[in-house]
């Protein structure tokens, strides 16, 4: 294909760096919802060509004031200036106009179309009768995914690709849209380390083009290593700007949060006692009958906290389904404690002492329409004293919720708030406050603190270590090697079902652990689709 | 729809109390609002069938003048919607009359009408709890007209085949055996789910047939055949079995309306104040949520729509043992289905479902009434409920027409909701 040049119609063909340059002002931008004053007077200039990376806490604002730029939401006061003109946006599809793209952190593709069907969908372009012109869109895909560095195969199918490829799709179907900034929410909460590397040089070669990039997120290092400027949120306030140069993670931290706070986690040697979880040959098969977990042992003793580090979609998530009984062990065996809980249901599993902090807290561990108070009791409503037989005690729950919110700093207007109307930190708190204040012998989480700010990380982090030195067991699921490095006394790997480990934390270097993760020695090639960690 | 806890003693019973209070005045708690659009639901409703009376209505057309033709449009409507009001809750003026009158069978007369709303409302409480049960539990249960069947068919074969038994035994006996009917075939959709993932729309519509053929069957047995018939209608109830009449006999309202209450308010307290309760929401708002805190969700599947069933179940009993005493072929009259009408105008609330099933009964009742009086037909109501329905499931149109606030939308993801939530 190469340079070929091609008939891309008027308005594609005009993508040369200056003329998608856009400069974008917002002023005094403020935003109230029913009790929340999400933004407050927000100021923000984005110059043509610069990644400008947004900081801030969850619920500190960023997301209602991308989701005013992209046209989603209406501000209550302040305008936005795109090259020093006043817009009015409506809906995204003003945004898109005016040259604004956005990466959602939960993409919005269409998993049973190609790449190219994809990126076309929405602005298609046509040949006579309105029939739809597919080779100019794949041919588009390929010249955009060359001049970025973006590699993604036009005619492979978004379900077949991994994370951080359909990340790619996400990323080349704005440029598409001739997007002259772009808003990345989150991206590289759902990516693997190289991954996030192959992210930051594309948007480095981005900027180089002219493109203005609005970078949301809260892993300092990233931010640190492509901004061209900072500006840190706090309750819905700018409360800091700076460049990298003149900064550092710890006083960026500091920002964010309100006060200091340290980075990493403070955690006394392990004093590890009696096994607690034997897991021995464990085999698990998916939905589809595909071996998931094939062939683990390992174990967790009381007072030490176990890692297991691996790119999603490797086994983790069946393995901890299988330890918490919600999918069916093919072979193997479970103990608790000496107790056999191969073929326990999940409520024999929670009964036994076992905590659970679930991967996806929005699926698995609240139920969105149900109060925080109501959630809070979700595995213990039908104990005393929140149950009398079977007559329920919501009194009971109520005044559980008003002794775990401060607790567990859960902000909410009040606990009969629902919890789907709770920002994500928050309702991981929620989560954590159910399982952590029940008297657990080991408790199991999986990707415990997964988009949640600096300061509800640290939180967690102390919780758990907490946790351990009260005597329990801890199996840590996690994709952030900051995580598993920081908690880990021992950590695993996990690859293709297999287990590597549990190794001692000082024999393990972070790069040996990048290797496992990426199948030993063989680092996932980043032209090829079909990545890594996924199964056929 | 909210736990709505009794104020405990103690410290935190201000905070307690004040917390409720937030939660339903708070913008999140929509029930106001949503009460609102139900209202004005009906009244668009209302309006818009207006232009079904009077496209019905040859004199209008017919008149000289277009001053004529408005005049007795307007006429037409009054007459129509008068005639209606009047059928369904009756004329204050004749009931303050049969008052002073002093006469019973006068006064009887004048609450006719009410007497046939609640006649007509109470088994569309019942299949409205059957399908908001469901719905709670995240069941869309299609399955109300065999379940009516089914509990009918039980109760009906109690109240005339057992007898000796005082009233206080056997009209109980029948009530239960309406409930075990219409449970049972709720028990099996149920466990086609549980057990094999079957959806409950479809085996519960299979079901329905399944009930409906048999009630051919079994009306040309002689366990049910009444002797000396050929057609199918099968024996009369015992005198026992019968819901006793709540207003004397020129009235038809019975004791069934109720156990309707009765049962409405049972579903709330189970719903909201037992261990059941709980797991049903739960698994109704998010059963994989459900089943990683423990809950058995083939459990609560079953349970639920077992007592689904059983409700609807006992609106066939009511129809059987209090307005019609014996089975015929298509006693049912689509009342399961209405049921599916009467828990979305209800918001699967019990309260809700009373209030809507009240109203769909007053309708009912007062068409009759208006065919008789003007010349509008009966088969109105049925365009007045369908365009309720339709406005109140596309609320949108209501707030627009209206100009309400819309509901406030989160800041956070909406979680999408399965069936029925």
């Amino acid at each position: 294909m190469g340079g070929r040049e091609v008939n891309v119609p008027a308005a594609a063909s005009t993508r040369s760096s200056a003329t998608d340059s856009v400069r974008l002002d917002l002023k005094g931008i403020t935003k109230s919802f029913p009790g929340v004053l999400a933004n407050d007077h927000i100021d923000l200039t984005v110059e043509p060509g610069e990644i400008h990376v947004l900081l801030g806490e969850n619920g500190a604002g960023k997301t209602t004031l991308m989701n005013i730029l992209y046209g989603l939401y209406q501000p209550d006061e302040g305008e936005i200036l795109v090259n020093g003109a006043p817009v009015k946006f409506h809906s995204p599809s003003d945004a898109i106009g005016a040259g604004i793209g956005m990466v959602h952190q939960h993409f919005m593709l269409i998993p049973v179309f190609t790449v190219a069907e994809n990126v076309m969908l929405g602005s298609e372009m046509t040949r006579w009768f309105g029939f739809l012109d597919h080779r100019r869109a794949r041919l588009e895909v390929q010249r955009l995914g060359q001049e970025f560095g973006l590699a993604v195969n036009p005619d492979a199918l978004v379900e077949s690709l991994s994370v951080g490829a359909q990340q790619r799709v996400e990323i080349v179907k704005a440029l598409y849209r001739q997007a002259g900034v772009l808003i990345l929410d989150e991206p590289t909460a759902v990516l693997t380390p190289s991954e996030t590397e192959e992210l930051l040089t594309v948007m480095q070669s981005l900027k180089r083009a002219g493109r203005s990039i609005v970078f949301i997120t809260h892993k300092l290092g990233d931010a640190m290593q492509v901004a061209d400027r900072i500006t840190v949120l706090r309750g819905g306030r700018v409360v800091g700007a700076t460049v990298p140069a003149r900064s550092s993670e710890a006083e960026l931290a500091t920002m964010m949060v309100g006060h200091a706070i340290r980075l990493g986690v403070e955690r006394p040697p392990a004093q590890p006692a009696a096994v607690v979880l034997s897991v021995k040959e464990l085999t698990v098969r998916d939905d589809r009958g595909q071996l998931a977990v094939d062939n683990v042992s390992f174990e967790v003793r009381a007072g030490e906290i176990v890692t297991i580090a691996g790119v999603q979609g490797n086994g983790q998530t069946e393995l901890v389904r299988a330890l918490m009984g919600l999918d069916q062990v093919a072979a193997g065996r479970i103990t608790v404690g000496g107790r056999d809980l191969t073929s326990a249901s999940p409520r024999q599993t929670l009964d036994a002492g076992v905590g659970h902090v679930p991967e996806d807290r929005i699926k698995d561990g609240l139920i969105a329409d149900f109060s925080i108070a109501e959630n809070l009791a979700l595995d213990v409503y039908y104990l005393p004293p929140y149950a009398r037989g079977p007559i329920l005690n919501p009194i009971e729950m109520l005044h559980n919720a008003e002794v775990r919110i401060p607790e567990f700093d859960i902000r909410t207007p009040s606990a009969l708030t629902s919890a789907g109307s709770l920002s994500g930190g928050n309702q991981q708190r929620v989560v954590v406050a159910r399982e952590f204040s029940r008297p657990v012998s080991l408790m199991i989480a999986a990707q415990p603190t997964r988009g949640l700010d600096v300061g509800s990380i640290e939180y967690i982090h102390e919780r758990i270590v907490q946790l351990r030195d009260r005597g329990a067991a801890v199996l840590i699921v996690s994709s952030d090697l900051d995580e598993v490095l920081g908690l880990g006394d021992r950590i695993a790997v996990m690859y293709r079902g297999r287990m590597e480990g549990p190794f001692e934390s000082e024999e393990l270097t972070r790069d040996q652990i990048g290797l496992l993760m990426a199948g030993a020695a063989a680092a996932p090639d980043p032209a090829s689709d079909g990545q890594a960690g996924r199964k056929p | 729809m909210n736990p709505k806890p009794q104020p405990a003693p103690g410290p935190n019973r201000a905070a307690v109390a004040r917390a409720i209070l937030q939660r339903v005045i708070s913008p999140e708690s929509t029930t106001w609002n949503s009460i609102l659009v139900v209202l004005l639901a009906f009244v668009t409703a209302l309006v818009v069938s207006a232009g079904f009376v009077i496209a019905s209505e040859p004199t209008v057309f017919a008149a000289p003048d277009p001053i004529t033709a408005l005049s007795n449009a307007g006429a037409v409507v009054v007459n129509a919607y008068g005639a209606l009001l009047a059928g369904a809750v009756g004329n204050p003026s004749s009931i303050a009359a049969a008052f002073n009158s002093g006469s019973a069978s006068g006064v009887a007369q004048a609450f006719y009408p009410l007497s046939e709303t609640l006649v007509a409302a109470c088994p569309l409480i019942f299949t409205g709890l059957a399908v908001a049960l469901g719905f709670r539990a995240g069941l869309f249960n299609i399955g109300g007209e065999g379940q009516v069947i089914a509990g009918g068919l039980a109760a009906g074969y109690v109240g005339f085949s057992v007898h000796g038994l005082p009233g206080i035994v056997e009209l109980p006996l029948a009530l239960v055996a309406g409930f075990v009917g219409g449970g049972l075939w709720g028990f099996v959709p149920g466990l086609l789910k549980a057990r094999t993932g079957a959806h409950e729309v479809i085996s519960t519509i299979m079901l329905n047939y399944v009930a409906i053929y048999l009630t051919y069957y079994f009306l040309n047995t002689a366990w049910f055949q009444r002797p000396g018939r050929t057609d199918p209608i099968s024996r009369v109830v015992d005198a026992g079995a019968m819901l006793p009449s709540l207003a004397g006999v020129n009235l038809r309202v019975h004791a069934g309306v109720i156990i309707a209450v009765l049962a409405a308010i049972a579903v709330y307290f189970l719903l909201w104040r037992t261990v059941f309760g709980f797991e049903f929401r739960a698994v109704g708002s998010n059963p994989a949520a459900a089943r990683a805190a423990g809950i058995n969700v083939g459990r609560v599947v079953v349970l639920a729509m077992t007592l689904a069933g059983g409700l609807a179940g006992l609106a066939g009993a009511s129809l059987i043992l209090g307005t019609q005493f014996s089975l015929t072929p298509g006693f049912s009259s689509g009342l399961g289905f209405d049921g599916i009408t009467v828990a979305l105008l209800g918001r699967g609330n019990p309260a809700g479902v009373v209030a809507a099933a009240l109203l769909f009964g007053g309708l009912r009742a007062g068409s009759i009434q208006m065919q008789a009086s003007t010349s509008t037909p009966v088969d109105l109501v049925q365009v007045i409920e369908a365009l309720v329905i339709l406005f109140v499931a596309a609320p949108a149109v209501i707030r627009a027409i209206y100009r309400l606030r819309t509901a406030p939308v989160s800041a956070a993801p909406a979680v999408s909701p399965g069936w029925g939530a």
